[in-house]
């Protein structure tokens, strides 16, 4: 049983390491580095001018449907890795057919979403133009 | 089957003798004792590599535009690199007034875990793995994507427009790329079988003739996009958009100074040799060394290790190249080559993969060319 656990012990210790690390190095620099705040030290850097404004306000981030549609295909993904980690298996006892079937059909409802979106236009970082005033006075 | 260093170490005489003695606890404590001094070499190891990193970016680039490099610290400036991790420990760690402390404080912690927590999994050899777990690579995509939350908790919670502009850049093309790697990593565990790392290598010959971007048509595009992907994923040029320092100043790491930028550098060169030795694990043979040469002796294991750091090193040295050759993209290409370039040709190499696994047996190209080959020559006579 404890042989199951022993195997991710490298892992804690390697995040460990990480964490030691950084944290050691901001401690032995607090007592080198220099410390002189002033206001505009402080201030967000925006070549020289002073800030207008914060950062976090409303844009137009874009990929919204980007960011959907990744989730659904890393949720495939995952889906997909113990179905082609026993492929090889299940194929050298002649049973390929039922997974490859299966990869087949998952593969293609993906397809079909990705191929929705293209024909939507929500793969294109610059929307459609039909409805935007330049278009229209072109027209 | 799970193996680690230890398991290795425990086919020696004298090791597996000193365990025998021990109370279950006390063999535990031993083991932690042991994975604690391979984590902290191979930590030490690939930080060195990744200092080293940015020395190489530096000479290179200059070789490329017919300059020197630097050339002051030590023989051929090569100690440049420590010089650079000194000064930065001795600068000011300035934070900005408007920022969310807490996020700026966690985010460089986000990138150092993840790419540190990736070096459990890399086969460095046929022994000397850390821990050779049975999701590997599943694990190693699972860990490297906190990379990508620490650029963007970075870019967010520095409060200025840069960063945040980066920091947006960043996760949208991490998680974008994401998809035709994972994909192309799917084609190779669908050839093996199997989730394990060091499976994977061993699948594999120590000539080219056995290495998986040879094994069909599939896997030698895959090759390529898994390439193009990796490069995107740490966000190296011509995918630097998150931090493209002629449009965003820095771009997510604007405001951090002094140690807290030095690890962001530092997860990012580190990160790089990551993904250029699991490039060279899945398509080009890893470890393998021709005729196994050695075996499992000590002088094979390092024959072995040093196998897998040429090719880390020669795909390194490529990722460098790339990036003083090819001009940066726009966001609106980047996105048009994953989702309407790469996804799809993965998804297609996918399906590839399955069909001639089930219709050839698994078999690679060369293979079956002298199959067919014999078969013709023994119908002549």
């Amino acid at each position: 049983m404890s042989q199951n656990f022993d195997v991710y012990i490298p892992v804690v210790l390697l995040m460990g390491f990480a964490i030691i690390i950084i944290i050691g190095a901001l401690i032995v620099g607090r007592f080198i580095r220099p410390h002189h705040p002033t206001e505009l030290k402080q201030t967000a850097y925006e070549c020289g001018e002073l800030p207008v404004g914060s950062a976090w306000s409303f844009f137009n981030v874009r990929f919204y449907v980007v960011g959907l549609i990744f989730i659904i295909f890393d949720v495939e993904s995952a889906l997909m890795f113990p179905v082609v980690t026993v492929f090889k298996e299940l194929n050298s006892i002649g049973k390929g057919g039922i997974v490859l079937v299966e990869i087949l059909i998952f593969l293609a409802v993906l397809v079909s979403g990705v191929a929705y979106c293209w024909r939507k236009g929500d793969l294109d970082w610059v929307k459609s133009f039909q409805n935007t005033v330049g278009n229209k006075i072109k027209k | 089957m799970n193996e680690t260093i230890v398991t290795y170490l425990k086919q020696f005489e004298f090791v597996s003798r000193g365990y025998a003695g021990l109370s279950p606890h006390m063999a535990t404590l031993v083991s932690v004792i042991i994975f604690g001094i391979f984590a902290f070499v191979i930590v030490n190891v690939c930080a060195i590599i990744g200092g080293l990193g940015t020395y190489a970016e530096r000479k290179i680039s200059a070789d490329m535009q017919m300059r020197i490099g630097p050339n002051r610290v030590g023989p051929y400036g090569i100690l440049q690199f420590l010089a650079d991790g000194v000064k930065m420990i001795m600068k000011e760690d300035t934070v900005p007034r408007d920022c969310d402390r807490f996020l700026f404080f966690i985010a460089p912690f986000f990138c150092l875990v993840g790419v540190f927590a990736t070096l459990a999994v890399l086969p460095f050899s046929n022994g000397f793995i850390l821990t050779d777990l049975n999701i590997g690579v599943f694990y190693l995509l699972g860990v490297a994507s906190m990379v990508g939350m620490g650029v963007f908790l970075g870019g967010y919670s520095s409060n200025s427009k840069w960063s945040m502009l980066g920091g947006m850049r960043g996760a949208s093309q991490i998680i974008s790329y994401e998809i035709p790697v994972t994909i192309s990593i799917l084609s190779i565990v669908l050839l093996t079988g199997s989730l394990s790392l060091r499976d994977m290598a061993n699948a594999q010959t120590g000539f080219p003739t056995g290495w998986y971007i040879f094994h069909n048509p599939f896997t030698f595009i895959g090759f390529f996009i898994f390439f193009i992907g990796i490069l995107a994923e740490t966000n190296r040029a011509p995918f630097d958009l998150p931090e493209a320092e002629s449009e965003l100043v820095s771009g997510y790491n604007t405001e951090y100074s002094g140690m807290r930028f030095a690890f962001f550098a530092l997860a990012e060169y580190v990160e790089v040799f990551v993904v250029c030795s699991l490039a060279s694990v899945l398509f080009l043979g890893g470890f393998k060394v021709p005729f196994d040469i050695g075996g499992n002796t000590i002088i094979g294991q390092l024959l072995q290790v040093g196998t897998f750091f040429g090719k880390a090193f020669l795909l390194y040295y490529v990722v460098i190249w790339v990036r003083w050759t090819l001009p940066r993209l726009r966001v609106d290409q980047l996105m048009t080559v994953c989702w309407k370039y790469l996804t799809p040709i993965a998804l297609f190499n996918l399906v590839g993969c399955a069909f001639w696994m089930y219709f050839f047996d698994g078999k690679s190209i060369l293979t079956l060319l002298l199959q067919t080959g014999a078969a013709a020559a023994g119908g002549h006579h």
